[in-house]
Formats: C-alpha cells, structure tokens, sequence
C-alpha cells in the first residue's frame, strides 16, 4: 500500500472506531457495572442501574451514542518509531473526528478558548488532543481514544502538597474531591490518581490511570495496596449510582506515579463517569487492526 | 406500584410525594436551561410557552428534522444546579410544577417548590437514548434563535422516567442528605486508610 492509501485507510478505520466507541461501552466497563448492579439492593439504586443498562441496549438497537455528551475527544498514542503513518496522525486524527461528528452524528462539542465560538466540528486548536509516547523500534501502534464528558471532567483537580502532607494527604485530596464534585459526574466513577512531581505530571498521569483496563494494578506493591484501600474507602462512604446512595461509588481506583522532588507530592485525580467511554485499538504497520476493548466489535 | 403524574399537574398530586420517591411522567415536558432562565428572570421576556402545572427539563437535546416535524434523537439532563440562581423566581413567575435535571439543587430552589407547590426531580445522568425513546412527539419548538441546545422543545411524553425527587413540596433535599451523610462517614473511613499508608518514614 502507497502511503497515501495507508492514510485513507487508517482514517476510515478510526472514524468507525470513533463511532463505536460512542455507542458502546468498553468489557471492562461494562462487566463492572454488571457486578456493582448485583450488590444493588435499594429500590433507587436497582431503578437506576435498570435504566442504565436499557439505556446501553436501546443505543445498539437504535445506533445511537449512549450518552448526548460525547465529550471533547482525546487521542493517546503508543506509537512504534518505525509505525509508517508516525507524522501523519494528527491529519488522520483530525478528519476521523470530522467525519465520526457527521456520522455517528456526535454533539459539537469544541469551543474555540477566547473565540468563544463553536466551531462545529469537534476539532479546533490543540483538538482532538493528542498524547504521546513513542516506542523504540516498534512498527505498530496501539491508540487509545477517549471521549471527555463535561460532567466527568469537572471535578477534575491538582494540588502540589508539601512532604510533611505524606501519602495521607494524597488520600485526604482523592476523598474530598470524590465526595464533592464527584456526586455530580454520574458515578459508579472510575477514579484516576496521579502521584507525581508538579501539577500537570500529576495530572496527565491521573488521566492515564483511567484509561488502564478497570482493576489492573499498579507495579509498585504499595501503590496497589494504596488503589485497594481507596477503592474499598471510597465504597464504604456508598455514594451510589447517581450520588444517589448505594452499595458503591467507584468502578475502580487506579494510581499512576513517578518520580518527584523530595520537597513535593503532586496529586492530581481524573475521574471518569459510568459511560466511560474508551476504546483501545492496535494497528499493524500494514494498517490491519485489533480491536483490544471491545471484543467481537466489527467496524 | 409505578407512580405517574400527569400534566397538568396540581398540588394535591404532588404534596404527598417526598424525596427519595420515583415518578414517571405523562403529558407535556418542555425543554429550558441556561438562557431561557436568564431571559425570563433577567431579562423580563415573556416565555412563549405557557408552563403552569407543566415540567421543565433542564438539558439540551439532539434533534434531527423529520419530514415536517422533529426527531428527537438525544437527550439527557445537565447540571441543574448552573439554574440555582433563577429557579426560586421562575417556579414562582410560571406556576412550573415539575423540574427534571441532574444532580441536587440549592437552598433557593428548595424554598420555591416549598412556597409555591413544586418538585425538582432528577433523570438518570448519561441515558440520553432512553429519554429520548420515551418522548412520542415534538410538538412544537420555540426560541430557536438560541440554537439546537437551548431552543425550548415542547414535548409531549409518556411514562417519562425514572424520576428520582430531590426536592419535594415540604422542604427536603434529598442530594444536601446525602451529601452530608457522605462527609461524615468519610471521616473515620479515611482515618483508617491514613494509619496504612505512612510510607514516608
Ligand atoms: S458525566 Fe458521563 S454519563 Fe453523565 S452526562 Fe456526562 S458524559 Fe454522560
């Protein structure tokens, strides 16, 4: 295949995976909120869950994306230094999304800052955002999209502590955020955690950490200890689907971290909503792909 | 048993409903957020929609043409509380007696369904294809200049719901509940987790 006809390729085959994405929730999402629907045993909580999950139903039936907010959509790539298309993801990127907001169809949803204007499209400056890392030597590249609600986004925060603070002062910030502006992002929530050096460090690892499979855990055995205890912490205070009280609040709590200065924790936490809507897909140098989040999906 | 209210709604159907209890919803549902607030309460412009005994639904729906009419294809509740600051006047102004959102409301909205006999009520957040299957008809739309998102869509609908109340006549918030209930269990949660995770030695 010329170049040319890579690209054309590759764009067609991330439009549809945009697409998918919107209508249907990733397995690991999904098999999550079966088993926290299970433990449900208040009316509320189980009417809500019902209606949940109809809800996922009705949008395979009708094609429709599950939720109206799409979100600002977001690219993170693992891309092998050798994958043929390396400079031209931003193109393909950039008119996937046109073509996926046209389709699917997908709320407008990118605003130009200082504009102030809609642009219509679900691209504008910086947007689709895209996240890198470039693997040595690789000839593939595995791509994670993800698409960033408002309500999910907002309580989105980062703090630098001070050492004195410790690892209890990462716990106090990961609670009250949860448990204030978390009520409102449509939980159960999948909760990111970034423990790192300065705030934005911390915070675009916390936005990495929600996009690992849900219950993979961190390599550091304290860290892992540390997203159990949160976990289990966190459904103790039983904020319940929709902050409306129950055996749960959380899918799952995932710590990304690195190294830092001794005088600073940096803590950041993303949070995503029940409808987290991501997808991970693998694309070979010949632009054949693998579905990695969707099993059985075809596009 | 499966409670639903039609519209128009009086006070009776709703004084014995409390916080916490689900309701479905027959009849007319129109659509109002951020600006159709702002220009009734600031700006003073008469709504063209006559909302007394009717519902509001705070969110901003996709709607495609369909013939001569409207499909809705998407719709799910925002945020109610961006509508705090208006919502006491506004229940007041329309004689609105069922507001649906997402999320609790504040101390003003509490006191205005209270005064004037009204309900604020939450959708399930993110089940934009299930609201939208349970409206039968667009009726009409008006205030289109405000475009897709804020036009307010008059809807005639049809065991609408889930609707959780979050607000009831009698003065309860069931989201403030909650959310205090959430601080203080959260204390000795965290003291616990704390004594496990002092690694800086
Ligand atoms: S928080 Fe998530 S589920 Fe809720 S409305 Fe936003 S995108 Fe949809």
């Amino acid at each position: 295949m010329e170049n040319n006809q890579k690209k054309r390729s590759l764009t067609d085959t991330m439009t549809r995976f945009i697409s998918l994405v919107a209508k249907r929730l990733p397995d690991d999402v999904y098999g999550k909120l079966e088993q926290l629907r299970l433990k449900e045993d208040s009316p509320l909580a189980r009417t809500v869950y019902d209606a949940m999950f109809r809800n996922q139903e009705m949008a395979q039936e009708l094609d429709r994306p599950s939720c109206q907010d799409t979100g600002v959509i977001q690219f993170f790539v693992r891309a092998g230094s050798e994958f043929p298309l390396l400079g031209s993801l931003r193109d393909v990127f950039d008119e996937a999304v046109r073509e996926a907001t046209r389709v699917s169809p997908l709320r407008h949803n990118a605003v130009e800052t200082f504009e102030e204007k809609n642009t219509g499209d679900n691209t504008g400056v910086r947007v689709p955002w895209i996240d890198w890392d470039i693997i040595p030597g690789q000839k593939s590249a595995e791509i994670d999209v993800y698409m960033a609600g408002g309500g999910c986004t907002l309580p989105g925060a980062a703090k630098v502590l001070m050492p004195a603070a410790g690892y209890e002062g990462v716990v106090q910030f990961v609670f009250d955020v949860i448990t204030s502006y978390g009520v409102n992002a449509c939980p159960p929530l999948l909760v990111g955690v970034g423990v790192s050096t300065a705030v934005e460090t911390a915070a675009v690892l916390s936005k990495k950490a929600i996009l690992r499979p849900i219950g993979t855990r961190h390599p550091h055995p304290k860290a892992a200890e540390m997203e159990i205890l949160l976990e289990k912490g966190l459904n103790e205070v039983g904020i319940g689907p929709q902050g409306l009280t129950g055996a749960s609040s959380v899918m799952g709590v995932h710590i990304e971290s690195s190294a830092r200065h001794p005088s600073t924790i940096a803590v950041a936490v993303s949070v995503g909503c029940w409808s987290h809507r991501r997808g991970t897909i693998r694309i070979d140098g010949d632009m054949t792909y693998e579905i990695l989040s969707h099993k059985g999906a075809a596009l | 048993m499966k409670r639903t209210l039609k519209t128009p709604i009086r006070n009776e159907d709703i004084e014995s409903l409390t916080a916490g209890d689900i309701v479905y919803l027959d009849g007319t549902l129109v659509t109002c957020r951020d600006v159709g607030h702002r220009r009734l309460i600031e700006y003073g412009m008469d709504l063209p929609v006559d909302l007394s005994g009717m519902a509001i639904f705070h969110a901003g729906p996709i709607v495609r043409k369909a013939g001569e009419g409207w499909e809705m294809v998407s719709i799910g509740p925002t945020t109610s509380m961006r509508m705090e600051s208006y919502e006491r006047q506004f229940i007041e102004k329309t004689g609105v007696k069922l507001i649906v959102g997402k999320g609790g409301m504040g101390p003003e909205t509490v006191e205005g369904c209270r005064r004037h006999k009204a309900l604020h009520a939450v959708f399930p957040g993110g089940c934009a294809v299930l609201a939208a299957t349970q409206i039968e008809e667009i009726e009409r739309v008006e205030w289109q200049d405000l475009g897709m998102p804020e036009s307010l869509w008059v809807c005639r609908v049809k065991s609408f719901g889930p609707l959780i109340i979050s607000i009831d006549t009698k003065g309860n918030n069931l989201f403030e509940r909650n959310r205090a209930g959430f601080d203080q269990k959260k204390g000795p949660v965290m003291e616990e987790i704390f004594r496990k995770v002092r690694y800086i030695k």
